[in-house]
This record gives C-alpha cells, structure tokens and sequence, in this order.
C-alpha cells in the first residue's frame, strides 16, 4: 500500500481529484493504522467504521458525479466533544459514556455535507478540563513521540492521531489553549478561530465566552482548507458572527518572491519570554524569529503588561461559565443516573457525583464559590474586568503599533512525562499560561512546530487581530515553505 | 485563602455533588490553592475599566418569535434515563 498516511490533506485532495486513489481506499487504510496503532496510543474513543466506509464509498460517488469540493473523501478525526448523531458522544466522561446524541453539531453537518468522512471521535480531557489528556474517563492518550509524555490537552487524541497519521486531520476545541498546546506538544499546526467564527451549536459547552473550535493540521494548507469549511454564520449558534468570509487556501502566497514578508510586523513580546519558558523552547522560538526576518518581516518589541492576570482571570471566568453549563447533567434527561435514589437530592448528587471525575468536579466547585453570594464582585465582576485589561493590551498593539502578528511560544516546555502534574492542579494550570490571555480576548492564534528539542516537538504561537485568520495562516505558510519541521513523523508511524 | 471542611461541604452541597468524608481533605488544599491564584486579581488595577462579557461587545442577537424547531419529544426522551407516557420519571417529590 502506499503511504497515503505520509500526504498532507492538500495532496490526498489532489490525488483523489484525479482518480489516483479513492476515498475507500484511503479510509480503510486509515482505519487500519487505527487498528495497528491505537490500542498504544488510545487517542480514539469511538472508531466508527462502518459509517466511514459508507461515507467514504458517497464521497467516490461524488467525486466520479463531478460535485466535489476540496474536502469530498478526505478522512477526518472528530474531537468526542461534537455531538455526532446515532454515534456515543462522550465528552470523554462517565457522565456521557451511555450518551447518543440525538443531532447533528453544525460542524459535524458541514463536515458531512462537504464530504468529508468521520473516522472516529478521539479521546479528550474530560468536557475539555485539562492540559495533558490525563482526566478523561477513557485513560490517558500517549504522545506519539515518546509513549511516556502526554500528548497535551485537551484536544490530545485529535492531536495524537494526526501526529501518528492516523488521521490526516482533526477538529479540536479550544477554551485556553485546548487546540494549540497539544498541536504544540506534538508536532502540529493547530487553529483557534476568532470567537464566533465558527458555530458553538452542539458543541458540548465548557466556557460559553471563550469555547471557540477549530482544525488541527499537519499544516497551515491543510488548516486553511478546513476552517474554510468550518467557519460560518449559525442562526443556532447565538454568538456566532455573520460576516463575509475570505478564501483562506487562496489567501496564501505561493509565489517564487524570496521575501514574501516585506511589510508584515511581527510583536515579539517580553512578557512571553520571561521566567518558567525553558531554555530549549526558547532558543528554538529565537531561531524562528530568525528566520522570519530572512523571509522579509520586520520584528518589534512589544509589551502586554497585563499578561500575569491572564492565568487568574481565566480560573475564575471559566470555572464559573462551567458550573453553569454542567448543571445541566442532572440524571433525569439524559447521561449518567445514580442506583435508587431516595428523592431528587439524592438523585442530583450522587448522580453528579459519581459520573463526573475529580478535575471536573474542582472546577464546578470553584465556579459555584466565585458566583455564591457575597463573593461575585470581588471574583467574578473583577475578572471579567481584567479580561478587558487584557484584551486593551492587545488593541493598544495591533491597533496603536499597527502590529500584525504576535509571536512567541506555545507552551512553556516540550511534552511533560504521564503523571509529572497530575497530583498539583495548578503546575497543569500554568502550562496554558501563553495560551489563555488569547481565549480571554476572543483573538484568533495558531500553533505551528518549529526546530524540535531532543526530539520533542516545539510550538510557536501566532496570534492575531480579530478576523485576521487569512493573514495568520500565510504567515505560518511562508514558513512553512522553507522548512520541513511540519513534515516530521514519528519514526515508528512514518512506514 | 483557606477552605475549612465546612466550606467544602457547603460548595459541594451548592453545587449538587456527593462529595465523601475522604475526599474533602484534598479538595480543601486544591481549591484553597486555586483561590490563592485567583486572588491575585485584587492586585490588577481596574479603576473604571467595564466589565468585558462578549470579547467583541457585540449584543445579543434576536430572532422572530415564531416557532422553529420540530416536535423531537420521542428522540429526546428515548435517551433519558427512565421515562414512561412520555415524562421524564423522577424520585417522589410530593409526599
């Protein structure tokens, strides 16, 4: 068989519009490395063969009608967080575990409705509270580039599968960081839209304000090509936006120019690179600076004071946002129910109780402290202030420096060992600590692999403004076209 | 910040989880922990900044106020936990 696995999603397009290989053919080889490869890694909870072969076989029916799209017969990981009709969605909880969504998330129906053929539903923090894929119910997804480190979080699995090729591509959700970190940690480029870019409606709710999904890619092509069938107006979806949208594949300069950056403004700022960032991480992140301003960018130092509030803001805002969202799992409409109860009480707490895990459970009870009475002003009404702090250093750059992009790194370190932050919450806290102030913002960034540290993958995030996610893409693409670092495999996953 | 055992009680309480004898000890450190993070926030200089809830202070959307969705009651209760002639079944509530 032919290494489909080692194409990017722009060349499996390219070669299944010209009848090199079909969409069958492409998904069982896929399904195959999943069924090679997975019980190791365990980034899938839900393999769905038979609807992938069924969708797979209407893709090629597609493709020989001539009614294809760019993304017809491409296969796809969903993050088990999108509601999939007929299929578990589990939010990789034991609250969800007996959960069949009775519809369709909207990117799960534009997914489908381009063509697109679902895989499986990869394994997560459970409803997407952690950094290391360790708090799901199912167990924990093991980086793929060193079985011992975890794959990030708390879109791991989307993230451990693409990095192992079995998947070519996945969709991710992001509240702090929950794209770009794994996609850092292993090796990807991962997409966090602006808020209300793409449609929230049958998305399991975390934080309602910062929640935002997006592609994790093997590279800037191949995210641009799925936000493009992502992103869009949802009259279901009350925060989504209703704007033109561009062409982001055809925004990317693919021109012979040598200096495709003349006139971009790269913030480099301080705070990003200050205690706690790791010696390897940072000199790679130096490096790439570097090669920006070969590539014609000009580099600027900028200043988000406000920076150190990011992590604190976030630890009131979203724990809050989340006790209200998961009082919905009650055990009376659906999810997990408690043995015989003795009345509601009853009911509602052990049920709670026993189908969700100890971080979720943190979470819940840190959100109902910060809004009980007597606590709101001082807790939450002085976060969602800091949020605007926040947010106004980053207008004060783009706006007031006329600067385009920020650059810094993704995470502080390479992929940490299993079981190295589990027992002290706030350590795992403080790895999304250059990736939150961007949720709080509701500013799109993404995450693209640059020059590995002893083998491990390393991040560097681009933020910028609002809407700018055209822009964002290129300028990962223009890297990307001069080195090979987003093309790296896993040497026991290349073959 | 520091959380007495009560205070868990009474949050778990507040927010409807079964929280056993055993447990409470860890979440006091964690919680109490987090708290001392969040507190931080005391420190930030706020003066008269608003209160940001929408990153991009856009207002709430209307629609008609016309009927949209589709009776789906069947495909709804068909994944509850018990139901029966078409309720939601729960322990007695009215004695």
């Amino acid at each position: 068989m032919t290494n489909y696995h080692t194409a990017t999603v722009a060349e499996l397009s390219h070669a299944l519009h010209s009848k090199k290989v079909s969409s069958v053919e492409l998904t069982r080889h896929f399904l195959d490395r999943i069924a090679a490869h997975d019980r190791r890694l365990n980034s899938f909870i839900t393999v769905t063969t038979e609807q992938a072969l069924a969708a797979a076989a209407e893709a090629d029916r597609r493709i020989a009608a001539g009614q294809a799209g760019p993304l017809t017969g491409i296969p796809l990981a969903q993050k088990d967080i999108f509601c999939t009709e007929g299929v578990r969605t589990s939010c990789a909880s034991r609250m969800l575990d007996n959960f069949i969504a009775p519809y369709d998330a909207t990117t799960v129906q534009r997914l489908n409705a381009a063509g697109m053929v679902m895989l499986g539903k990869t394994n997560m923090d459970e409803f997407a509270m952690g950094s290391s894929n360790e708090t799901s119910y199912y167990g924990p997804v093991r980086n793929p580039w060193d079985l011992d480190r975890v794959p990030g979080g708390s879109s791991g699995g989307s993230a451990a599968a693409v990095a192992a090729r079995l998947a070519p591509i996945a969709t991710g959700t992001d509240t702090g960081g929950s794209i770009r970190q794994p996609a850092a940690l292993c090796g990807l480029t991962g997409l966090k839209p602006t808020y209300g870019l793409v449609s929230r409606y049958g998305m399991i709710a975390f934080a309602s304000s910062l929640d935002q999904a997006g592609p994790i890619a093997q590279s800037a092509e191949d995210a641009a090509l799925l936000l493009q069938a992502l992103a869009g107006f949802d009259p279901r979806d009350s925060t989504s936006l209703d704007r033109h949208l561009p062409d982001y594949r055809a925004a990317l300069d693919n021109s012979d120019n040598t200096s495709p950056l003349v006139g971009v403004r790269i913030g480099v700022p301080q705070e990003y690179f200050g205690d706690g960032l790791s010696k390897g991480v940072h000199d790679a992140i130096a490096a790439a600076i570097a090669a920006y301003r070969k590539l014609g960018a000009e580099t600027v130092d900028i200043t988000l004071p406000n920076t150190r509030y990011a992590v604190p803001a976030y630890y009131v805002v979203a724990p809050a946002e989340c006790s209200s969202n998961l009082s919905r799992f009650d055990g009376v409409r659906f999810g997990h129910r408690c043995q015989d109860a003795v009345d509601l009480m009853d009911l509602y707490k052990r049920s709670r109780g026993e189908g969700f895990g100890a971080e979720v459970k943190r979470r819940i009870m840190v959100g109902t402290y910060v809004l009980s009475a007597g606590y709101y002003d001082a807790y939450y009404l002085q976060a969602q202030k800091v949020r605007r702090l926040i947010s106004d250093d980053f207008r004060r750059v783009f706006d007031g420096q006329q600067v385009d992009v920020i650059l810094g790194p993704t995470a502080p370190t390479t992929a940490f060992r299993l079981n190295d932050k589990t027992s002290d919450p706030l350590a795992m806290y403080l790895s999304d600590i250059y990736t939150i102030a961007v949720n709080l913002a509701g500013l799109p960034a993404l995450s693209m692999p640059v020059r590995p540290v002893e083998g491990l993958p390393v991040g560097l995030q681009l933020i910028g403004n609002y809407f700018s996610e055209a822009q964002l893409l290129n300028v990962a693409h223009q890297y990307q076209r001069v080195t090979t670092w987003h093309r790296q495999i896993p040497q026991a996953y290349a073959k | 910040m520091t959380l007495e055992h009560t205070d868990v009680e009474r949050i778990a309480h507040l927010a409807r989880l079964q929280i056993s004898g055993d447990e409470i000890p860890a979440y006091q450190n964690s919680l109490s922990a987090i708290l001392a993070l969040v507190g931080e926030l005391k420190l930030a200089d706020v003066g008269q900044v608003l209160p940001m809830a929408h990153p991009l202070d856009v207002a709430q959307r209307l629609r008609p106020d016309v009927v949209s969705e589709a009776d789906q009651r069947d495909r709804f209760l068909a994944i509850a936990p018990h139901s029966e002639a078409g309720l939601y079944l729960v322990p007695k509530v009215i004695e």
